[in-house]
């Protein structure tokens, strides 16, 4: 489909009324090139879509030319396509190219020096656009950023592969589920004039209708197109429908007694049948059925609904060709689900139908293979109706015990832990054990016997504390506010804090890109290094701004917020410095002139 | 802090909330119980490791220490003939209640509480097996916790009326990491029962589990510069009852420490590895988590087959 790249045959003309020169349209992202065929021919074109304001294309029509007009601000440029599809797909890679040159900007192209030509497809253009929109702050610093000539638009988004990816990826996981209701089952349309009923069928309804009724996939397998077409098959099909809505059994046992075909679509379904024996084969035997006897209505004539008309005069032939509405929703409702098995969701009805039966085969061999259950069965049987006498008594299955020992989950290694805190060593305590607690006794004696000393506290010691107090409780009042859990950055004005914030995202992506290109081997790092640094230059008088600009009582807690922002542009520019020193000298240069 | 919660008059308990009281379940935070507003119950932690308080880190005496804490308390019973308060005893290797106000003869309240703490230190060297331990250990912190915790719930089933309690540490004592956990988990469970925790730090570093637990809690933390002053600290800071705090300035921390502790080694860690079905923290990375036994890094397709296969009957 389109990718980054299109080369078509075309031929180019200036006019439309030009016979045109034959040659090779080829169109990357940011401009088209067109070589003729005839090497001394003088139409070359290589124009760049930055150029390009607008397109216009010729309408469709078999006689008619494919034509497409690239408009510049004057002239254009018309060629001329073998076929439409072409000129399609050549349209359609304009239209993106046209708009993405415009949201990009003149300055890109000029700075930006590309390492290869942008390979890019239209559905990662719409990846990224959309994710612009949807991230406000992503668009800001992609505005400030690329569209300012800083970083061009790979490196911009080479840093964020994984969202992109995660976006296209978590698109493809959610499929879309069966429909819950039964849409073949739709009454025809019928124009009352003539004898004619119209029936519709979309791919979805034969995706259903091959997903319910097995015995008509097989069919659909075996006759088409061997014995008949597509067409035929389904017209016999929504015969047999018919014949059904009409509840008249003995007309459908007579056509299905003349046509072979049709009786396959008017007899009950073999394959499902023989799908639901397997089934119970495969139920437990120590199931209980005896208990919901009671509960089973299946095997009630007209599972125990009132059934207008009991025919119990049919004959024995006509059974074959009773079917019952609620079979039928019953296996709707089991098929939904059960969900969709298969991915194809276009496609022809072969595929389809043989998809579904490869899906149904792989399944049929899983279970062959998988002979392990069969043994476990049997086991759980035995266990479950064991008859002791019969067997040799086995020990109950046990499990040793394991308790954890919880002083393991509380105080395991706090001797390696605490030989490892920076105070003990300081502070190695100066008696032993049974010394330190006989100083604790003495001082309890000794209380018990002077008593409580007189005063308690003396008063200046009392007014410092006092002062010490007031102090600290004024001063920090007013720059922490009454809620420890607050911010500084709540107290600021709302433009301030999101410039701030800004910057802030902004020097991260800066330094990212900085910090990347070195060691500097290549002169589009080179570049790059200083286009980055002129840019972080720029930041440093507006985050000196910033902090002049609040006020006095909180601009100490701003410095400190914006202090490690400075840092880190100190630190890139050292050493941006310190390396062109070194390639200075290392390029030979001496001062002084010295030659 | 939440003691705008806890300023109701005595006229609102009445029938309403008798009723609405009976029938809550125990493990909703509780609110507004007391009868009046400045009647507190204060649990004191004094900590009496006596390595801390015989070594050099000790800025003074333990006898000037206690004399001033129990000048405090007295005033705290001074104060309202409702309180109570009750003292908890932190000590190496055990904790223990050493004085209760509420039994106990009114005249001789601290001879009581001298004589318990010599036998509750007495006891505490008993249980002292292996000495050869040539460094500060830090006190059980965890345990006194959890014992001023288990009293405040008795109090507060006790009956409708009772004072609103808070919980006041007097530490000096480092943290002991290998008590991050249990730490923790009494601070929580104090949050959840709207219990502050104030803590006084008495020693030369500062505490960054206390720092925490005056933080999550809504309390008070408090490094007194000039320590001969204590009881004019306590006085003016630890002795406001919760009601009055609602309108009084008290000192608050500049910053908090929240480092965190390693569950494997105890170290103090900034950055980690954390499970994610029970949030432990690791400094490593390791393959199970020790703590609930989660595996880590399960591949995601071992997870859908094991589905398919128990979706045939």
């Amino acid at each position: 489909m389109t990718d980054a790249q299109v080369v078509k045959r075309a031929k180019y003309k200036s006019s439309v009324k030009d016979p045109g020169v034959r040659g090779i349209l080829k169109m990357t992202r940011e401009r088209f090139v067109f070589m003729p065929n005839d090497p001394s021919s003088a139409m070359k074109l290589n124009v760049e879509f930055r150029l390009i304001k607008g397109h216009k294309s010729s309408k469709e029509g078999s006689n008619r030319p494919a034509l497409l007009n690239l408009t510049p601000d004057q002239g254009n440029y018309i060629f001329e396509f073998e076929n439409f599809s072409d000129r399609e797909l050549c349209r359609d890679f304009v239209a993106k190219a046209v708009t993405f040159s415009g949201e990009v900007g003149g300055p890109t192209s000029e700075k930006a020096v590309p390492l290869k030509d942008e390979q890019l497809s239209s559905a990662e253009m719409e990846r990224r656009i959309k994710l612009l929109q949807e991230d406000s702050e992503l668009q800001k610093l992609h505005k400030q950023l690329v569209i300012g000539g800083v970083l061009s638009e790979t490196e911009f988004w080479a840093t964020r592969k994984k969202l992109l990816d995660v976006n296209a990826s978590r698109k493809a996981k959610q499929r879309v589920g069966l429909k819950s209701e039964m849409i073949f089952n739709v009454k025809p349309s019928s124009d009352g004039q003539s004898n004619r009923v119209t029936f519709n069928l979309t791919p979805e309804m034969i995706h259903q209708i091959f997903a319910e009724k097995p015995a008509v996939q097989q069919a659909y397998l075996n006759f088409v197109p061997n014995k008949m077409t597509e067409k035929d098959f389904w017209t016999k099909y929504w015969r047999a429908q018919y014949l059904h809505s009409t509840k008249n059994i003995v007309a459908a046992a007579a056509e299905a007694a003349e046509d072979e075909e049709l009786a396959v679509f008017l007899k009950q379904d073999a394959i499902l049948a023989s799908e639901t024996r397997r089934k119970i084969r495969k139920v437990d035997p120590t199931l209980d059925m005896e208990a919901d006897e009671g509960d089973d209505y299946t095997h009630i004539p007209g599972h125990g609904l009132a059934s207008e008309d009991i025919k119990d005069e049919l004959e024995a032939q006509y059974e074959p060709y009773k079917r019952s509405f609620l079979q039928d929703i019953n296996r709707h409702a089991a098929v939904v689900l059960e969900g969709r098995t298969i991915d194809v969701e276009t496609g022809d009805t072969r595929s389809v139908a043989e998809a579904l039966a490869s899906s149904k085969r792989v399944e049929l061999a899983k279970e062959a293979s998988d002979g392990n259950a069969h043994q476990e069965r049997l086991d759980r049987v035995t266990r479950m109706a064991e008859i002791e006498d019969l067997q040799a008594p086995c020990d109950p299955p046990v499990a040793p015990l394991c308790i954890k020992d919880p002083r393991d989950y509380f105080d395991s290694q706090q001797v390696n832990a605490l030989n490892q805190l920076p105070g003990t060593r300081q502070m190695k305590s100066v008696l032993s054990t049974s010394e330190a607690y006989g100083s604790l006794r003495a001082y309890i004696s000794e209380i018990r016997t002077v008593g409580l000393s007189d005063p308690i506290v003396r008063p200046e010691v009392a007014f410092k504390v006092f002062n010490s107090l007031t102090q600290n409780i004024s001063s920090s009042k007013y720059q922490l506010g009454k809620n420890p859990h607050e911010s500084i950055l709540d107290t600021l004005p709302s433009v301030t804090k999101e410039e701030l914030l800004l910057h802030w995202t902004s020097i991260q992506e800066l330094l990212k890109h900085f910090w990347s290109s070195y060691p500097i081997t290549t002169s589009y790092l080179y570049t790059k290094v200083s286009r980055l640094r002129d840019a972080m230059s720029q930041i440093y008088p507006k985050l000196q701004e910033i902090k002049e600009s609040v006020q006095s009582d909180s601009r100490h807690q701003v410095s400190l917020l914006v202090q490690p922002m400075l840092q880190a542009l100190d630190a890139a520019f050292a050493h941006y410095e310190l390396e062109q020193q070194k390639r200075s000298a290392k390029s030979g240069e001496k001062p002084n002139g010295y030659v | 802090m939440n003691a705008k919660g806890f300023c109701h008059t005595t006229d609102k308990i009445g029938s309403t909330r008798k009723s609405v009281l009976k029938h809550k379940p125990s493990m909703t935070p509780v609110s507004s119980k007391q009868y009046a507003d400045d009647v507190s119950l204060l649990m004191v932690l004094l900590d009496t490791n006596p390595l801390f308080w015989s070594s050099t880190a000790a800025p003074l005496s333990f006898s000037k220490f206690l004399s001033q804490v129990i000048s405090f308390l007295n005033s705290i019973l001074l104060l309202n003939q409702l309180n109570q308060v009750m003292v908890i005893a932190t000590g190496l290797n055990s904790c223990d209640y050493v004085y209760d106000s509420s039994s106990g003869p009114t005249n001789q309240r601290v001879e009581t509480l001298l004589q318990k703490l010599q036998e509750f230190v007495v006891k505490d060297e008993e249980l002292n097996k292996d000495d050869s331990v040539d460094r500060i250990g830090s006190s059980l912190l965890s345990g006194s916790l959890s014992m001023a915790l288990c009293y405040i719930q008795r109090v507060f089933r006790s009956g409708l009326l009772h004072p609103q309690p808070r919980i006041l540490c007097m530490h000096g004592s480092q943290d002991g990491p290998g008590q991050y956990v249990a730490i923790m988990n009494s601070i929580f469970s104090a949050q959840r029962s709207m219990v502050p925790i104030d803590s006084c730090v008495i020693g030369s570093q500062h505490s960054a589990f206390l720092q925490q637990a005056s933080y999550i809690t809504g309390g008070v933390y408090l490094k007194p510069q000039q320590l001969d002053g204590l009881f004019q600290y306590l006085t003016t800071v630890f002795g406001t009852d919760l009601h009055s705090r609602s309108f009084l300035q008290l000192p608050k921390p500049v910053g908090v420490d929240f480092r965190a502790s390693c569950f494997c080694h105890k170290n103090t860690i900034d950055m980690g590895y954390i499970c994610s079905v029970c949030l432990s923290i690791f400094c490593k990375h390791h393959k199970k988590c020790s703590t609930c036994g989660s595996a880590f890094g399960q591949p995601q397709t071992s997870v859908s087959t094991s589905n398919q296969k128990r979706k045939a009957p």
